[in-house]
């Protein structure tokens, strides 16, 4: 692969829920400034695995995780971290638009104000560039006040990104963010990602090959809570070394 | 098996219609023991005069002392009601794990149980010496003391309420905020509490609407001595510890000392009522806000 330097690496990482063993003795490691793609059946983990990037399994009763997750070389389970100033490096967007129920604004600076910026031209500063790289600002720049659950799906999910972004995290987790979405935003939020991978180190959850090729650098392939393969996408997907692999992206199961 | 559903159908038939007619039993009940008074008494009077004594010689019939008792009983137990019911609401939501939390909420519900009578006792003979040892000019019935009770009283109300409101946000609002760097406190004041204003707001109104109506707790404690005051260290008198103690007292029916017990009624009424159908309102109108 090329020489970029690594930004996550995931290291003989073991999940379980209670006695459930959900993620599997995973090895990974993810570039800076690229596009990894995981894909796998359902209930393979995929989703499991993307949230113990930003701990985000930490409030589920009895979830257990094993092994290091290093950003930047620093291990982030280990005692001293600080699970909300992880979670401002690593941002997160999820399958279904969770906007909050309050104005399009509102929603885009909440992550600057609850960590305490509060002079308005910064906000407003932050906010409209936010929603520019979100590819949102045109639609709504008029609107800002409106309530963000009047935007459409597409739109909603845009602002997510745009809020997930305000905070300028240097990872993105993305579970499926175009599942619920028409094909136009979908479009739209793939030709996003493309944009943001200058700036960003993005891991996405994708259910649709022809995505994860369109998008990604690398992908992986995920089956059982296992990592079966990991291979630039274009490899990957004409050359799979893993009959199971081979067997998933030509749609014989999964 | 048509003529079982058949009876079926008209018991619950005459359930329903029972409530409806006691109601408006009830309502023609109150109309029509104050309209004889406000024929003596103008409604201005009523509304306007500063004193209430109707049991003396000297007679006055100005509601507002009673309302005042009333206000300022009721203001008392929501101020010590809603901070700390909804600090429960948010701890058991935000912060118990799950286990406690399904011991707790019983725990509370027994608040809710115990009867008022032992409340205002409590009021009474605990409470206010307690208080009279650091607030010196407490008077020995005071609006203070049956206030707090009756906060105490209905913290379950509106913690029980708050909980449900603030538990069903979706999850997905709360894993944003938190995806975003938020601590739990942040999440749950600046995301869960505001998504659930609505139903934080009825279980407010419901618990005003029971405060206001409550009577024993007053009765005892709070010294049946109506008086246009804000003052919560002196004697005051309800509305509805007014109608006790005319009810129970030895004032002839049919006279006009006995009908202001029915214009008290009214008023008290129609507080009441529009606590509730403005709690049924707003639920209504923010009820579609997720699905
Ligand atoms: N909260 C939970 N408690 C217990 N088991 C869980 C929980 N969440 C997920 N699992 C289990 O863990 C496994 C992996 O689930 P996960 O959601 O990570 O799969 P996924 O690959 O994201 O699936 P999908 O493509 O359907 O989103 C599944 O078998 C699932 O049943
Ligand atoms: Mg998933």
């Amino acid at each position: 692969m090329s020489k970029k330097p690594i930004k996550v690496e995931a290291k003989d990482v073991n999940a379980y829920y209670g006695d459930f063993h959900a993620i599997k003795g995973i090895n990974i490691a993810m570039e800076e400034n690229t596009v990894t793609a995981f894909i796998g059946p359902s209930g393979c983990g995929k989703s499991t695995f993307l949230r113990i990037f930003n701990r985000m399994n930490d409030y589920i009763d009895g979830f257990k995780t094993e092994g290091e997750i290093l950003l930047d070389g620093q291990n982030i389970y280990a005692k001293n971290v600080q699970v909300d100033e992880l979670r401002k490096k690593v941002g997160m967007v999820f399958q279904k638009p969770n906007p909050f129920p309050k104005s399009i604004y509102e929603n885009v600076v909440y992550g600057l104000k609850i960590q305490g910026v509060s002079n308005k031209a910064a906000l407003t500063e932050a906010a409209e560039r936010a929603l520019k790289q979100a590819a949102l600002w045109n639609e709504v720049k008029d609107n800002l006040n409106k309530s963000a659950l009047a935007l459409s799906g597409g739109q909603q999910q845009r602002l997510c990104i745009a809020r997930a972004l305000a905070i300028s995290p240097s990872v993105l987790l993305m579970d499926e963010p175009a599942s619920a979405l028409d094909p136009i935003s979908t479009a739209k939020i793939e030709e996003l990602i493309h944009e943001l991978k200058e700036q960003y180190t993005i891991v996405i959850v994708t259910h649709n090959m022809q995505q994860a090729a369109r998008v990604s650098d690398t992908t992986a392939f995920f089956y059982m809570g296992e990592l079966v393969e990991h291979a630039k996408t274009k490899t990957m997907f004409t050359n799979p070394k893993d009959s199971r692999t081979q067997d998933y992206i030509t749609g014989r199961f999964g | 098996m048509k003529a079982s559903e058949k009876i079926i159908e008209f018991l619950l038939w005459l359930a329903a219609a029972i409530t409806i007619l006691i109601t408006v039993g009830i309502i023609w009940v109150l109309l029509s023991g104050s309209l004889p008074f406000f024929q003596e008494v103008s409604i201005v009077e009523f509304l306007t005069a500063k004193q209430w004594t109707p049991l003396f010689a000297q007679k006055r019939f100005g509601i507002m002392p009673l309302v005042a008792g009333t206000f300022l009983t009721t203001a008392i137990a929501i101020a010590v009601a809603l901070p700390i019911g909804l600090t429960i609401a948010i701890y058991l939501n935000e912060y118990a794990p799950s286990r406690l939390k399904r011991t707790i909420k019983p725990l509370l519900e027994i608040l809710a149980t115990i009867p008022t009578v032992v409340y205002g006792f409590f009021a009474l003979t605990v409470v206010t010496p307690f208080l009279q040892s650091f607030i010196p000019g407490l008077a020995g019935f005071n609006a203070l003391s049956p206030g707090i009770v009756m906060g105490i009283m209905i913290i379950p109300m509106i913690s029980s309420l708050s909980e449900d409101a603030i538990s069903s946000v979706p999850k997905s609002l709360r894993e944003a905020s938190y995806g975003m760097g938020s601590t739990r406190l942040q999440t749950a004041f600046r995301v869960m509490v505001p998504a659930a204003s609505s139903g934080i707001i009825v279980s407010v109104i419901l618990a005003i609407s029971r405060a206001v109506g409550e009577t024993m707790i007053v009765a005892i404690a709070a010294g049946q001595q109506p008086r246009l005051t804000l003052n919560p260290l002196v004697p005051v008198e309800t509305i509805t510890t007014y109608i006790v103690q005319v009810s129970l007292g030895d004032v002839p029916h049919g006279s006009l000392e006995y009908r202001t017990i029915f214009a008290a009624g009214i008023v008290l009424f129609i507080f009441t009522f529009a606590l509730n159908n403005l709690s049924f309102w707003i639920k209504k109108k923010y009820q579609e806000k997720y699905d």
